[in-house]
């Protein structure tokens, strides 16, 4: 089956400073794909490469479907309600039918008439996401959506996105620093470290242990949080699901 | 520590010192300490507005200004929106016009009457054409820097989305800088007042800067006395209706009320 992205020698510099030399990734159809790295790393680089938002010195980028992007923090348009910033997204009277629908799908239906400036940064957040998916994308590109919120309603904003992701059937790239995040929300995960960035580790996690909060995943933590620099120990090579990329 | 006043207080507090002024004209003109012909009374403004009222003046003159200033003004507004638009979203026009555009807003106003005069006569064209010049300028200044500072998150927004340049500029730009176009055009309307009594001076027969003329070429302050506080008036009156429309316009913003 054809990929639903692939990233090719990518190659990006800001500067002096290089973010990627000759980079590859790839996203299968229907993964959610988790970009794990500290601060500054290039992560978000490399999502706003897929978008478009950021054209890369070298390298292709093939994406096979429809995307959708949902920001760091809600950025909607404060002069509109919460329901004319969904329909601000939609082009056709088709997708202009499902707002009331993606409204409902991230539980903003009571809020529909309110401005940005009413709403609470969960649901600021939720209205960002409804705008997205109005449009019903193939792929979602989510750019840290939830670290701006706090850490309860972190947790139940988790819960709606696997509910949504696996409901609209989508291939997702989550960019996170959240481990835990990660783990929780993805198939897949990527570590980025160094600059110019390069793939460090990738962990596959274990297909029954996937959105629960309460699974013990404390190996794939250990792993991954060593990858990051914040754990000594090394993870085993023959350990479930991970291989650890490069020298 | 900056406690709001509320509404009654607010309004004492606003009309305190008006009415001191009226007070200390009162007194300074009826103790008998100023002459007639230097300051008229608060009762010799009172009279002739009166008499204005009645002979239907008061109307002619003010009518005549006001359709002066809301014509300039109009003016300014179209013109300033779609300069300031093209400058503000084409960086090679910006490159190409503003530098122009400032150097003309550096003339001093009164420069343009004399070429106004010659191209376009005593009539109501130089008027209007001036008071326009009056108030595109700080229209357009406020509107340019309002576009250049839309959140470039909120463009991002429209550029994931796959909004072409126009409807960019139409869907996110243009309504993202609609408090600084308001801005402007307040500021822009109060400027086409004072352009308004630049050209009323020139040559008029009726509109209150013409009063002015009239009362000073007659020596009678109670004339010049009345333009004036019909002018203050009406500056006053067309502020708070900006205002107004500010509000009712700008109801989303997060801002602290103005």
């Amino acid at each position: 089956m054809r990929r639903a992205i692939e990233i090719d020698g990518l190659s990006k510099r800001f500067g002096r400073r290089a973010v990627f030399e000759r980079f590859d990734l790839f996203v299968e159809p229907g993964e959610t794909l988790a970009i794990l790295g500290a601060s500054g790393c290039g992560k978000s680089t490399l999502l706003r490469c897929i978008a478009g938002l950021v054209r890369p010195d070298s390298g292709t980028i093939a994406v096979r479907d429809e995307l959708g992007f949902v920001f760091q923090e809600p950025r909607l348009l404060p002069w509109l309600t919460v329901e004319k910033n969904v329909a601000f997204a939609a082009r056709s009277d088709v997708e202009r039918a499902r707002v009331r629908d993606v409204l409902e799908l991230v539980g903003l239906t009571g809020a529909a008439h309110l401005l940005p400036k009413q709403l609470s940064g969960g649901m600021a957040q939720r209205a960002a996401l409804a705008r997205t998916l109005v449009r019903n994308p193939k792929i979602l590109l989510l750019d840290e959506p939830l670290s701006a919120l706090d850490a309860l309603l972190r947790l139940e904003l988790q819960s709606s996105l696997a509910q949504i992701i696996r409901e609209t059937e989508s291939t997702a790239v989550l960019v996170t620093h959240a481990v835990d995040e990660a783990l929780y929300l993805a198939d897949r995960v990527a570590v980025l470290d160094g600059a110019p960035a390069r793939q460090s580790l990738e962990l596959t996690v274990p297909s029954a242990l996937r959105r629960s909060h309460t699974a013990d995943l404390t190996h794939e933590r250990i792993a991954l949080l060593s990858a990051l620099g914040i754990e000594n120990r090394v993870p085993k090579r023959s350990h479930r699901g991970l291989r650890v990329v490069g020298p | 520590m900056f406690r709001t006043p509320n509404r009654p207080a607010a309004l004492a507090l606003s009309l305190a010192v008006p009415v001191g002024l009226l007070v200390a004209w009162f007194l300074a003109t009826s103790l008998g300490g100023i002459k007639t012909y230097q300051l008229a009374s608060p009762a010799d403004v009172a009279r002739e507005l009166g008499v204005l009222w009645s002979n239907g003046l008061l109307w002619r003159h003010l009518a005549a200004s006001i359709e002066r200033v809301l014509l300039g003004f109009g003016f300014a507004l179209v013109f300033a929106i779609l300069f300031a638009s093209i400058v503000g979203l084409s960086r090679p026009v910006e490159a190409a016009l503003d530098p122009t555009l400032q150097a003309i807003r550096s003339i001093p106003s009164l420069a343009w009457v004399p070429l106004l005069l010659l191209w376009l006569g005593i009539g109501e064209d130089a008027k209007v054409t001036l008071i326009a010049i009056g108030a595109f300028f700080p229209i357009y200044v406020n509107l340019v820097s309002g576009i250049r500072n839309v959140d470039r998150k909120l463009v991002e927004v429209g550029q994931v989305l796959g909004l072409g340049r126009i409807e960019l500029a139409r869907r996110v730009v243009l309504p993202a800088a609609l408090p600084s176009l308001l801005v402007g055009a307040r500021i822009g309307l109060t400027q086409a007042w004072l352009f308004l009594v630049a050209a009323e001076l020139l040559a008029s027969t009726r509109g209150l800067g013409f009063m002015l003329t009239e009362g000073q070429q007659i020596a009678r302050t109670d004339e010049i006395l009345t333009a004036i506080v019909l002018l203050a008036l009406c500056g006053k009156f067309s502020e708070s209706i900006m205002r107004a429309i500010e509000k009712r316009l700008l109801h989303w913003t997060d801002g602290l009320p103005a």
